[in-house]
């Protein structure tokens, strides 16, 4: 799990792509609290070949990706 | 398997927005606003900082004002859209504690190293639109200052996260804002306005606030940012962002030729700017370099403390102190040239201060 709450842009990215470059999981859960950072680690996300599902937890935002 | 997003559906927000900013820097100039400079968030951080009287650049005894003096309704009108727009939207989200301090220091530098080159990221996509190759090695500056963003954020840098603030915390700049546009309309023998120089060139109050409004809520939405174009497109292949970086010189140089503005690409003789060229491109680089450590060009930081960064409000009061520094100081260049002050000690200082930053800020175990 990354929490990117907080962070501002592009941090939440970088730490997306850092995790996913070190282990290359087959899924990954990233806890973001703005609509920005959802939006741009959606884009990356998939661009990497991963699909992401989006649930609100309160306040924050967590995108559950796994590989396509 | 996700759908994949279609080129439209990615591209059009931030396409129109680019469009509409560089149509919005033409029509505001053909309507009063100084040459190659409709939308400028440095030049008009500083005109408001000259009418609140913290500088009174090129002040004569007989005009009794400066001449970068006037409260601009464009950075009100952006502040405010993108304000409004964001509580419809229910993104509003107060938030702060990043470092402020940091990025108030950061904040100086960017500005100092703005008016060094004579404009922020946005005014020198407007620039280059106009026909001024001075503007371009601004923009080999800006871009190697971002690169040298991107190698410290590889490394990890970052100012710490933000958190979560109360609704009047996040309120007080819009207000401050709204505060900013009675003094404009209803108190002029409180704040000082130009009579002569760039200050007092401006389209009338009310189409600047509505063409900034629109503009604000657009850039809200689609993200425009001039740093963040250039960053993603190198970081992570992502070139949506700097599409509307690409849209904002097409319609600025289509909108130029329309209206008769436009006379080729030159160094000389260019509008509120100058030909020194290593100052142009050390200020860029302070720029560039001070945005990414920011996380968003000069415009961005509007955007973002509408909808309620405090960390980017602390940012624009910086750039605003920043721009009183620059012109107290004899910092800020003119047209005829760099600045009779300290520039080179203050550039070089500046970009001491942000590598310091850059180095501390990464994380202990790296």
């Amino acid at each position: 799990m990354v929490d990117a709450r907080g962070y501002s842009c592009p941090i939440p990215v970088v730490m997306t792509q850092k995790a996913l470059n070190q282990t290359k999981p087959d899924s990954l859960e990233v806890l973001v609290d703005a609509q920005t950072a959802v939006q741009n680690i959606t884009r990356f996300a998939t661009a990497q070949g991963y699909g992401v599902t989006v649930t609100e937890q309160g306040q924050d935002y967590l995108l559950t990706l796994r590989k396509n | 398997m996700e759908k994949k997003e279609s080129f439209l559906k990615r591209y059009w927000l931030i396409l129109l927005t680019g469009l509409l900013v560089g149509a919005a820097a033409v029509v505001l100039t053909a309507f009063g606003n100084p040459k190659n400079m409709g939308f400028c968030i440095a030049c008009f951080l500083r005109d408001i900082a000259g009418a609140l009287k913290f500088q009174n650049a090129g002040m004569t005894a007989e005009t009794a004002t400066g001449i970068v003096q006037y409260i601009r309704p464009e950075i009100i009108g952006l502040v405010l859209g993108a304000f409004v727009i964001s509580l419809i939207r229910k993104e509003f989200r107060p938030c702060g504690g990043s470092s402020p301090m940091t990025r108030f220091l950061i904040a100086v530098f960017v500005m100092i190293g703005a008016l060094v080159f004579l404009g922020c990221p946005l005014r020198m996509v407007i620039r280059i639109g106009g026909g001024d190759l001075n503007a371009v090695v601004g923009l080999v500056g800006f871009v190697i200052g971002i690169l040298i963003g991107i190698v410290f954020l590889k490394q990890g840098f970052n100012l710490g996260r933000a958190y979560r603030q109360s609704m009047l915390e996040g309120l007080v700049f819009p207000v401050l804002m709204v505060c900013l546009l009675v003094l404009l309309v209803f108190g002029q023998s409180l704040i000082a306005s130009s009579v002569s120089g760039p200050g007092s060139m401006h389209a009338p109050i009310l189409l600047a606030l509505c063409i900034a409004l629109v503009v604000g809520a657009l850039a809200q939405q689609s993200r425009l940012c001039m740093v963040g174009g250039i960053r993603d497109a190198v970081m992570f292949k992502d070139f949506r962002l700097i599409s509307g970086f690409v849209a904002i010189i097409v319609a600025v140089l289509i909108g130029n030729v329309l209206t008769g503005n436009f006379k080729g690409f030159s160094f000389a003789d260019q509008p509120i700017a100058h030909t020194e060229w290593l100052w142009n491109l050390l200020g860029m680089v302070l720029v560039g370099w001070g945005s990414m450590l920011l996380g968003g060009c000069p415009l961005r930081q509007l955007i973002l403390a509408g909808e309620g960064n405090t960390d980017s409000a602390v940012t624009i009061t910086g750039f605003i102190v920043g721009a009183a520094i620059s012109h107290n100081l004899g910092l800020a260049s003119s047209g005829s040239g760099i600045g009779s002050g300290p520039v080179a000690v203050f550039v070089f200082v500046g970009l001491a201060v942000l590598l310091a930053i850059s180095l501390i800020n990464r994380p202990k175990e790296a």
